[in-house]
């Protein structure tokens, strides 16, 4: 934001993602005679700016975290191009990429599990210093303190064990664990979906204090639209492996174009009995992604009177409104 | 309230003893759900919810011990006090109980619909015909699309929203009184989670049960359900109607629980968050057990535990600040409650 004058290339997103696509074969059938292809992602563009943060909205199953990872190459995509700070990170050969992950780091969901059960926080945080030869020794365990306080952990937190913390606990550790590579980007898988509202309240606060002090930038993936707004500035929709509207979050909070993406305001909880707002129930499950219905991947779902033949036949592009974007033949400016 | 209201809750104490010493997950709550009536049981994680739920049913023991003083009365019978035997035809058929993980709550190498019928066949007299018929009727009830082939289907088959769905009908089959919900909602997405809320609001207008409704999210419980009442560290804080509890609560802490609510409606630089966390059941804080944790605390909160204070009629708290107000508005600068209207 600030690098006016400097490197032209600064003023570039951290991260740019283009057409990706992630697809699986499996077999099925009898035997597995038959093949099929699941599109988990499907064509998705999008970027991060430096220092700052998108939120990525969606369902179970719409292939966020396989963006996520398609994005850190923990996962191959079948297709497209990501570039991180200007290097082309699909085509880094294994040692220029190892360099590269420290760059980009994953903070997961789910904090029971993301921790080695065998390891002590303090060895959990030390192990990325250690394996990207940043720091050894004394000097490790000096900077794995600093991180375990800054992360808000108490300092005998080095020498226990996952089991002895609360979700919220180990999810700091899982913090200090990515951010003891000094990361420019940090992908953040539904990190705070399995706490308690207060605890999360408190994560999503680390988040942004994090953010201030390091010049971090977050690719931050949630279901809930509620909790994204607090951290990022812009937001991005997905469905069934496409992004079906993005732009700045308060434009999609008060004016969202695409039905789905007002189907998902909708259902966010208000905490005030006396609000009565109607919600937009949507008729049944996703669909698969193994077989996406022809046309606008949410047409079968879709509230909108209007749903017509083109909405059955033709998938909609990303249509620009203003800041905004939205892949629905029906949003109007 | 002329007779006996459909459960009532005295001085419920629930002790586990491990080797840090004797846990005191539930201590002494009072609580009181009538025929038909939605009531909301809310706090953190370690606050002893989930356990009071499950000592209702008597599935603490034998690890967890109840308190000899403590009484579970469902329609006016002690729970606590039946023999096994007819305990078990109460488990089911009068009262039910769904959690939070569908996945695991489901056996994943029987049919959705052999569970569902095994349930109705382990509580009532019918043939197996009879029990799959009720089987389609429940599935249906809970809008299942093709619910003869759905019944057909394991488990894995299903998503979560349809697995949680399948538990609610598992639970229901049996007509119960009273269904306990113990975060029905917190392993789904949002627009599950409303669907799951709105069924079970559904399901009560239309069968006139009860609903105890857990969770640790407030804005879950704001459309539905009438009282609430919020526990912390083993005890009831604060209970109200829903609507008063929003509109003027007494508790810190439901007011922390209360901020920390993500909203779409303003945008704010820092979420109010309440600071620390739940003390351990072991050593629950002396005088008031939300004082460490409290912007408001004074002396007399480290030092003597309050009772719950009537605040208005149906409104109490266990809170000095009740007989002292004067004292919120000298402390906690900036922390007020969210506004009773509008967003």
């Amino acid at each position: 934001m600030n690098g006016a004058g400097r490197d032209p290339a600064a003023n570039a997103p951290l991260l740019e993602v283009t057409g990706l696509r992630v697809h699986f074969t499996r077999r099925t059938g009898f035997f597995g005679a038959r093949r099929e292809t699941v599109r988990a992602v499907d064509g998705v563009s999008l970027a991060v700016g430096r220092r700052d943060t998108l939120g990525l909205v969606g369902e179970s199953g719409c292939g966020k975290t396989t963006l996520a990872r398609a994005v850190l190459r923990l996962i191959e995509p079948t297709a497209g191009d990501v570039r991180f700070d200007g290097t082309n990170v699909l085509g880094l050969a294994p040692r220029p990429m190892r360099a590269m992950r420290r760059r980009m780091q994953i903070v997961f969901q789910d904090p029971w599990t993301s921790l080695n059960p065998r390891m002590t926080i303090g060895a959990a945080v030390r192990e990325g210093l250690e394996i990207h030869r940043l720091a050894a020794g004394a000097e490790a365990d000096r900077r794995v303190r600093q991180l375990l306080e800054e992360v808000g952990l108490p300092d005998d937190a080095v020498r226990r064990y996952p089991h002895e913390f609360s979700g919220g606990q180990r999810q700091r550790a899982g913090i200090a664990r990515a951010l003891a590579v000094k990361p420019d980007l940090i992908v953040c898988d539904e990190p705070v979906s399995a706490l308690d509202v207060s605890v999360q309240a408190q994560i999503l606060n680390l988040f942004a204090d994090l953010q201030a002090r390091r010049g971090l930038s977050y690719l931050f993936i949630s279901h809930d639209l509620a909790v994204v707004r607090h951290l990022a500035p812009r937001v991005a929709v997905m469905y069934l492996g496409k992004i079906v509207e993005e732009g700045p979050v308060e434009r999609i909070l008060v004016s969202p174009r695409h039905p789905y993406t007002q189907a998902l305001l909708s259902a966010v909880p208000v905490p005030d009995p006396e609000t009565k707002r109607p919600r937009i129930v949507l008729a049944g499950d996703p669909p698969s992604p193994a077989n996406p219905p022809p046309g606008c991947p949410f047409h079968p779902r879709c509230p909108h009177p209007g749903v017509d033949a083109r909405c059955r036949s033709e998938p909609p592009s990303l249509r620009a409104f203003g800041e905004a974007a939205a892949a629905c033949h029906k949003a109007e400016s | 309230m002329s007779e006996a209201p459909l459960l009532e809750l005295r001085d419920l104490r629930v002790t586990y003893t491990g080797p840090d010493g004797t846990a005191r997950a539930v201590d002494g709550v009072d609580l009181v759900v009538g025929a038909g009536e939605t009531v909301g049981l809310v706090g953190e994680s370690g606050c002893g919810k989930s356990v009071t739920a499950l000592a209702i049913l008597r599935l603490v023991e034998p690890d967890g011990h109840v308190g000899l003083g403590s009484s579970v009365r469902l329609e006016g019978r002690d729970l606590l006090a039946l023999p096994l035997k007819e305990l078990r035809h109460v488990r089911g058929n009068h009262v039910a109980l769904i959690f939070q993980e569908p996945g695991a709550a489901l056996n994943p190498v029987l049919t959705v619909g052999a569970q569902i019928a095994e349930t109705v066949r382990e509580h009532q007299k019918v043939s197996k015909s009879d029990a799959w018929a009720r089987t389609v009727e429940m599935l249906t009830l809970v809008g299942i699309p093709e619910p003869e082939v759905r019944a057909r289907h394991y488990a894995h088959q299903l998503s979560g929203g349809m697995r949680q769905r399948v538990l609610i009908a598992m639970a229901l089959a049996c007509k119960p009184r009273l269904l306990i919900a113990d975060e029905p909602t917190t392993a789904l997405d949002v627009t599950i989670q409303a669907e799951i809320l709105e069924l079970l609001a559904d399901l009560q207008r239309r069968l006139g049960m009860a609903v105890l409704l857990i969770t640790h999210n407030l804005g879950v419980v704001a459309g539905h359900t009438r009282r609430t009442a919020v526990m912390y560290a083993g005890q009831i804080v604060e209970e109200a109607t829903t609507g008063e509890l929003f509109a003027r609560p007494a508790h810190p802490y439901t007011e922390g629980l209360l901020a920390a609510v993500p909203r779409l409606g303003e945008r704010r630089e820092r979420l109010a968050a309440i600071p620390g966390q739940v003390p351990p059941a072991t050593a629950w804080p002396t005088g008031c057990r939300f004082h460490p944790r409290c912007p408001y605390a004074w002396d007399k909160c480290r030092g003597e535990m309050p009772p719950l204070l009537d605040l208005a009629p149906g409104h109490k708290a266990r809170c000095w600040l009740v007989q002292e107000p004067v004292r919120r508005t000298e402390r906690g600068p900036g922390r007020t409650a969210a506004p009773p209207h509008g967003t």
